[in-house]
């Protein structure tokens, strides 16, 4: 674990794999059929007090 | 018996704190003890005085419990008070050096007290509170743990207590927004564990089965400050009974490390924590669902990511690499993307209820602060690119643009959450005073603005005289010349930091009220009554 080890693991396989992480994450929020789901949790607050 | 246990302990603790100032190795460390000794024996006694030996009721699990909560908003608006006052203090030190009363009261002294008052204080039981309310509404669960949220309030003002009365002692670790000793810091860390704890056995015990956005936001916050609290603040003290420690990390490392916990400070406690409570008090005051739930969601996953890395914007021009330099300023520069995005999910919540921004005081603070949350994220970015950023550091542009946000966004959004809650957690049907709501828009609005204002304009100059040199390459101007230069704008600020502390004020007084069950016999706010005529041109009405 040198510094340089770790330097270019976050500049290549560490940033990649955020990155990626990162896409799924907002392709997860905008896949088809999402939008329903989304709705109702959208109501969650507003359904009592 | 009730609270026999905690008497118990609490009797333990404090003879521990009482044998700590009787053999602690220096002087602040035993007057810290002191404090410390008095504070739970007092607390200990006023437990003993209201125990009872009656069989305790029950209690209804399906019931919130609101009892911390109700402390905490309290808590809020008296730290509130309290650090803004001596936020105001301080800005009257630095322009009338002779206000500063030696030794506790100067402003070395007070300054890390109002930002810790402020920030952790006063944004600490905002974000406590609050998100106690939130997780117990949007997961239709009683919060987790029996007494554990009475802990973690109880808790976390013993942490304030020591920390304040720390700073006035002279005890600092010189870390910024850290300033509090290794023994305040371990005690923080059991209380910030505790409160993990229970919001995320809050959520665990839910009986609704999506987790909503808010409460994504609140423990993002709640887990990073735990892990940037833990890694800043490693250090080794000099004796287990005094009040001196030094850093695990030493040279830029040390500098890197602070300015990563200091600026993901601002990233998880006043923005990510402050989001949560908009995802929740903003529908609920405009009663309308948010904006885009899937931009919310996104939001979140993009502040996640990119926040953590830009940190080292606040060391350009240092002995830290370059590369470390410019990654944090590539990465301030990306959060315009979340920040803009969740600005637009926040004002859009509004869209077809535009009109509640007239006849509502509290909506107009939160959208508001929600604006102001545009403006400073938009700043920030700015000023972290490197060229500005030769201009705008250690400047009073920084504090400007700080204040922007902590006034605008963290300050006001925390206020209208304050006067949604307060209603709901005393059963009463209404404030006390809407009026007084408005005044109190109004006086933290203008207040800000000069605040903001006169920075730009003292910071701007400062820049600017400090980097002036003449044809022969000399410096134009010395450092005290441009200190000079800046009294008038120093009054100013104190003027628009007053402005802001009197709409405090006439909120605790709203707020008490409130609480006391009284309302103010008043006019409804202008236009709240839909007028059965349009009004005849030329002849606007006001009331």
């Amino acid at each position: 674990m040198t510094y340089n080890f770790m330097r270019e693991f976050a500049d290549s396989w560490g940033l990649l794999a955020m990155a990626l992480f990162f896409l799924g994450c907002v392709a997860f929020a905008l896949r088809p059929g999402s939008r329903r789901q989304a709705e109702r949790a959208a109501h969650i607050p507003l359904k009592d007090d | 018996m009730k609270f026999g246990t905690e008497i118990v302990l609490l009797s333990l603790f404090a003879f521990a704190a009482l044998v700590a100032a009787g053999f602690g190795v220096d002087e602040p460390f035993r007057r810290h003890m002191w404090v410390l000794f008095f504070a739970v024996a007092g607390f200990t006694a006023i437990l003993l005085r209201n125990t009872e030996f009656k069989p305790t009721v029950p209690i209804d699990p399906a019931a919130y419990m609101d009892g911390p909560i109700r402390y905490g908003a309290i808590a809020t608006v008296f730290w509130g008070v309290v650090g803004m006052l001596v936020g105001v203090v301080i800005a009257l030190q630095l322009a009338y050096p002779d206000l500063n009363i030696q030794p506790w009261f100067n402003f070395g002294r007070l300054r890390p007290l109002h930002t810790s008052g402020v920030v952790f204080a006063f944004g600490g039981n905002a974000l406590i509170c609050t998100s106690l309310y939130v997780v117990q509404r949007t997961c239709r669960a009683r919060l987790f743990g029996g007494d554990l949220g009475w802990f973690v309030f109880w808790g976390y003002q013993l942490f304030i207590v020591m920390a304040a009365t720390g700073y006035l002692l002279g005890i600092t670790e010189s870390r910024e927004y850290a300033e509090p000793e290794w023994y305040v810091d371990l005690w923080l860390t059991i209380v910030w564990v505790a409160y993990l704890i229970l919001f995320l056995g809050t959520i665990l015990k839910r009986k609704e089965p999506h987790i909503y956005v808010a409460n994504w936001f609140y423990l993002a916050f709640i887990v990073t400050i735990a892990m940037l609290h833990v890694i800043n603040n490693l250090s080794m003290p000099v004796s287990f009974l005094g009040s001196k420690s030094y850093s695990a990390f030493s040279g830029v490392q040390d500098a890197l490390t602070q300015w990563w916990y200091g600026h993901n400070a601002v990233g998880f406690f006043l923005t990510a924590g402050f989001l949560g409570m908009m995802y929740y008090f903003v529908p609920k005051q405009a009663n309308r669902p948010v904006y885009s739930y899937r931009l919310s969601i996104i939001h979140f996953w993009a502040l996640i990511f990119l926040y953590i890395w830009a940190g080292p914007h606040h060391l350009h021009y240092t002995a830290l690499p370059d590369w470390a330099q410019t990654l944090g300023m590539v990465f301030s520069i990306m959060l315009w993307m979340p920040s803009w995005g969740g600005m637009i999910n926040g004002l859009m919540t509004l869209s077809g209820a535009w009109d509640k921004l007239r006849t509502d005081p509290i909506i107009r603070m939160m959208v508001m602060a929600i604006a102001f949350y545009g403006m400073s994220t938009f700043e920030g970015p700015m000023m972290s690119i490197k060229a500005v950023n030769s201009l705008s550091h250690y400047t009073d542009w920084t504090i400007g643009h700080v204040h922007s946000g902590a006034l605008g966004w963290v300050g006001m959004i925390s206020f209208g959450a304050i006067y949604f809650m307060v209603p709901k957690l005393w059963n009463r049907d209404r404030l006390y005073s809407l009026r007084l709501v408005n005044w109190h828009f109004w006086l933290a609005t203008l207040g800000i603005v000069v605040y903001a204002a006169v920075m730009w304009v003292s910071g701007v100059m400062q820049g600017l005289m400090w980097r002036e040199y003449n044809e022969q390459g000399f410096l134009v101007y010395s450092f005290a010349e441009t200190v000079a230069a800046m009294h008038p704008y120093y009054i100013m600020r104190a003027i628009g930091g007053a402005m802001y502390l009197s709409g405090a004020l006439i909120m605790a007084w709203n707020i008490a009220m409130t609480i006391l069950g009284y309302r103010r016999e008043e006019d409804p706010m202008p236009r709240s009554i839909p007028a059965l005529q349009p009004v005849r041109s030329g002849a606007r009405k006001w009331a």
